[in-house]
């Protein structure tokens, strides 16, 4: 049992190091909610007003409505940066050395990914952070209950990065995953828009965002800032973390073709 | 049974066979040298030795451990230098050798003795705060050897271990680890596609299209000619044994 957490605590040391060496990539991840919520919210306050809905109490400008939806931006970027990490880590030969060590690779990718969720809350603490000195503050208590949802919304996202870096062959396939995931999922969800403004202009895109599990995992979000639970988006999201997880470890299973050709 | 033992191994990627019945034993403390000409299957047969790769066709036994039946046990008892480097470049020396140490379950004070040895075999001791960016190829690669180490395996496999590097470490390289092999005695499974790097007293082995055309005593397989010689006649000629 002590080599397993041997073994976690390297791999989420190395991750994080290598978060930090990378300068640039925190930048990046804090740059992208900030425009969001400096420029686009400052634009869309006044087209989009919003009723008072659980968990809000009193009327709610944009800008502090899309908060939580930003908090899973961060995350869902951040997992799509550590797929990417992986797939390099393949590419350049150091996932072998992972695979290779005598612990069972469940266990390995499991490490991984507390490491990538880790580094993902790190940010979305920053983020909460800057945002307090633009003026969004929530419930101190918030930042708190916050944290359970954003290791849960991390796992469900990083385990969709690592279920997808055992698909992708090519790091040059990852700009389709950009397309075709990362921003269908992100749009399609309350992220940006709560559900009833969604339904409002299309029930089909209703549906849609009502079963993605990211639009689940802000949720959980959103009511864990406010010190509120969401039980059915606990659980949509523990049950997309479940499936996700297994194809993640399906794809990386030694037995199977798709990593034959690539380990 | 000790060393390393292959048993029968067939693997093909969809309907193309890469490896074909491979057969081969290599004794405790035997330095075996693996030559085929690029694409004869090496590679292949290393991803199934490290179980990056599992086939249902076929046994291997590192240090009497079944990797089909144990593949923890076995994965413990090896040691593994890849073709393509898997050193973290952003990472110091020190830190490099310390993850994977912990990925094999060490830490603390045992970890640092045996990554102290480690970098004293290798005279680098000045040079663990290093980011291994830094280090010129054949230090890299000597670095990865004396990783590999780390956790004490009993067998060694080393995947094409000085390509890119000139004559003068290539050279070094291989004399470091027949010293290894000689001293400590350990298993050494060398693949390679340069006939230099073999000396008569190895065990050669010869793949080509996925099989194993020649198995025993470099010297002896060799004869009077040349190995260079004889390796590009069995290759040329392509029968299976």
């Amino acid at each position: 049992m002590i080599s397993y957490l041997i073994a976690l605590r390297a791999i989420v040391t190395r991750e994080a190091l290598r978060f930090v060496g990378q300068r640039s990539r925190f930048i990046a991840a804090l740059v992208r909610p900030l425009l969001w919520l400096i420029v686009f919210a400052a634009g869309f306050r006044a087209a989009l007003g919003l009723s008072i809905t659980p968990p809000y109490q009193t009327y709610t400008t944009y800008e502090v409505y899309i908060v939580p939806g930003l908090c899973g931006m961060v995350l869902l970027f951040n997992g799509m940066q550590s797929s990417l990490s992986l797939v390099y880590d393949r590419e350049m030969g150091s996932m072998r050395l992972l695979l290779t060590s005598p612990l069972p690779r469940w266990w390995l990718l499991f490490c991984r990914l507390l490491a990538s969720t880790t580094v993902s809350i790190l940010q979305v603490y920053t983020f909460l952070g800057i945002t307090a000195v633009y003026g969004i503050r929530f419930d101190p208590l918030g930042y708190v209950t916050i944290l359970p949802a954003l290791v849960i919304a991390g796992l469900m996202l990083g385990a969709l990065g690592l279920a997808l870096s055992s698909l992708i062959k090519q790091l040059e396939n990852f700009a389709g995953v950009m397309n075709f995931v990362i921003f269908p999922m992100f749009f399609l969800s309350t992220a940006l828009y709560p559900l009833w403004k969604m339904a409002e202009s299309s029930e089909i895109l209703h549906d849609i965002c009502a079963a993605n599990p990211f639009t689940h995992a802000v949720e959980l979000i959103r009511y864990a800032l406010y010190v509120q639970f969401n039980g059915p988006a606990l659980i949509w999201t523990v049950i997309a973390t479940a499936v996700l997880l297994a194809l993640a470890l399906w794809g990386y299973d030694p037995t199977r073709a798709m990593v034959r050709r690539k380990a | 049974m000790s060393g390393l033992r292959v048993d029968r191994l067939s693997y093909a990627y969809g309907a193309k066979a890469a490896l074909q019945d491979v057969s081969f034993h290599v004794p405790q403390g035997a330095f075996c040298a693996l030559l085929g000409r690029n694409g004869a299957g090496k590679s292949t047969l290393f991803s199934l030795l490290t179980r990056l790769f599992t086939t249902a066709s076929g046994q291997i036994e590192i240090n009497g451990h079944d990797i089909g039946r144990s593949p923890r046990k076995a994965l413990k008892q090896m040691g593994v230098v890849f073709q393509q480097p898997t050193l973290d470049l952003d990472l110091t020396v020190d830190r490099n050798l310390g993850y994977f140490a912990a990925l094999h379950g060490l830490a603390g004070r045992e970890a640092r003795h045996r990554i102290d040895h480690a970098l004293d075999r290798l005279e680098m001791s000045e040079r663990r705060a290093e980011i291994a960016r830094n280090l010129n190829g054949g230090h890299r690669r000597r670095l990865e050897i004396a990783r590999c180490l780390i956790h004490k395996p009993r067998v060694l496999l080393l995947d094409e271990p000085t390509v890119g590097l000139d004559a003068a470490t290539r050279a070094a390289i291989t004399r470091h680890v027949h010293t290894l092999s000689r001293e400590e005695r350990l298993t050494v499974l060398w693949a390679t596609h340069l006939t230099d790097e073999i000396d008569d007293t190895d065990q050669l082995l010869i793949l080509h299209q996925g099989r194993i055309l020649q198995d025993g005593p470099a010297a002896s397989l060799r004869g009077p000619q040349p190995l260079p010689d004889y390796f590009l006649a069995q290759t040329a000629r392509g029968a299976p044994r």
